[in-house]
């Protein structure tokens, strides 16, 4: 399948097109002042001109992205009628895409002084542990109950229908430590700020969530409070 | 074969870290199971890092363009050896988490095959995309630990199902013999350290966390006896 990229107007550029879900515009994407905003509230001021400046260069579309959006196998009607679900797979057969997609979070979040790198069960254990070997931080799995085998702490968040809860080994982090997000996609946002509430609750500041996809539509960025976001690739 | 057995890891002190690096938790997931939990050896950068690079230095010239992860602990360490090694990353999952593909009429890639083995009580079943694979390509197995060979076993038969020749198994953490009536098809397996029977009361705590726990201790509770196999869990 050849992937072309279009030209649409700022209008449109959220939105998907229903013939063509992973189409990226050539152009940047969002108004420049919404990144400097998101990035704005929870660093300090040198990280905040650092990332200002990445966040710049990323408005210009870096040229992997188009790449990394394209691995991406979009599967209608699953895990149900009417989901689009995005299936990250794909992507990891891409040697060259994946690899692009832990460089830029590397080049993101290197220098940060970030020791703690949070994966969320299961595909956050795919992308985090070789973004924290390349930061020099630690790992550290969020998991579903009753797969840690020590001493959890534990948060209950919201689904669709009922109720889910997430893990984390007491001791794994301390307070004070500054910490990464990682998942593979944020939708809804319930479970990235499930992971955020854990984090804080032993005192780590959470410097950035970040996935590979945004599904935008749902608005998730906005669950995360003060918590900023970044993506690689936006779709709806 | 273990890493310590070769000459050029003889002696090589990243294993003695990598070992110590590993908590040891009695009774889970049950009672006289010494669980070996990797969470702490993942805190460890020094000796994740060590992990990783032991691996890719073994794998990096053997022609290896998959390297096939079993869910969940696989997915912590194969992705980052199969970077270094310039691999794709194949995960291995558990049931109906991979999308299956009914629904995309032209596409075969996104097909689903399944293997199912057996527990100490029960079954469990493993699942690859058909299409992740191609036939005559040379594949890694990897996951954190291997007990009785079942779940490893079932990874193989997946890769071998879709084409694929299995160059070897590799996990961090294994007994010298693979106990039970898996085996592993023949195929050659690679591992880093053993488990530890005891708790480890001198290991010093890694980043806070105690790796050694200090109620409960069970003498004679042993691994991998016939009376308290390993238990694999995900």
């Amino acid at each position: 399948m050849i992937q072309q990229s279009v030209r649409l107007p700022l209008s449109q550029l959220l939105c998907s097109l229903p013939q063509n879900p992973k189409s990226i515009p050539s152009e940047s994407t969002r108004p420049r002042v919404e990144f400097h905003q998101r990035v704005t509230n929870s660093v300090t001021k040198s990280t905040k001109q650092k990332m200002a400046s990445q966040d710049e260069q990323q408005q210009q579309q870096d040229p992997r992205i188009p790449k990394i959006s394209s691995a991406i196998r979009v599967i209608p009607n699953f895990p149900k009628p009417g989901i689009m679900f995005q299936d990250i797979t794909t992507l990891l057969l891409d040697t060259k895409a994946f690899s692009d997609t832990i460089d830029l979070f590397v080049e993101r979040y290197k220098g940060q002084n970030i020791s703690v790198v949070a994966g969320i069960e299961a595909r956050g254990f795919i992308f985090g542990p070789p973004i924290a070997l390349a930061i020099g931080a630690k790992f550290v799995p969020m998991r579903k109950p009753n797969k840690l085998p020590g001493e959890v702490i534990s948060e209950e968040y919201s689904l669709e229908y009922g109720k889910d809860k997430m893990e984390m080994h007491v001791g794994a982090v301390q307070a004070g430590e500054r910490a990464l997000i990682i998942d593979d996609l944020v939708a809804t946002g319930g479970t990235l700020s499930a992971a955020i509430r854990l984090l804080e609750r032993v005192g780590v500041h959470i410097v950035e969530c970040a996935c590979v996809i945004e599904l935008s539509g749902l608005k998730g960025r906005e669950r995360l409070g003060d918590t900023p976001l970044f993506v690689l690739v936006n779709s709806a | 074969m273990f890493a310590g057995d070769q000459n050029g890891l003889q002696g090589d002190p990243r294993l003695k870290a990598i070992s110590e690096a590993i908590r040891v938790v009695p009774h889970f997931p049950k009672p006289g199971i010494m669980f070996q939990d990797i969470t702490t050896l993942l805190l460890d950068h020094k000796a994740f890092k060590d992990t990783v690079d032991i691996f890719v230095d073994r794998y990096r010239d053997m022609g290896i363009s998959v390297v096939a992860g079993v869910e969940a602990r696989g997915f912590m360490f194969g992705p980052s050896i199969a970077l270094a090694i310039g691999a794709k990353f194949v995960p291995l999952r558990k049931p109906r988490k991979l999308p299956g593909i009914g629904l995309l009429p032209r596409c075969t890639d996104g097909e689903v095959i399944s293997e199912s083995y057996v527990l100490e009580y029960g079954k469990d079943c493993l699942e690859m995309h058909v299409g992740a694979v191609q036939p005559g390509e040379r594949a890694l197995v990897i996951d954190d630990l291997v007990a009785t060979g079942g779940t490893l076993s079932a990874a193989i038969r997946l890769l071998e199902r879709a084409g694929a020749h299995v160059v070897e198994c590799a996990c961090v953490v294994g007994l010298r013999e693979v106990k039970g009536q898996h085996g592993l098809n023949g195929k050659p397996l690679y591992i880093l350290v053993e488990p530890r029977q005891q708790i480890n009361c001198s290991a010093p705590s890694v980043n806070g966390v105690e790796t050694c726990r200090h109620d409960d201790l069970i003498l004679g509770a042993s691994f991998g006896s016939p009376l308290n196999p390993t238990s694999k869990s995900d």
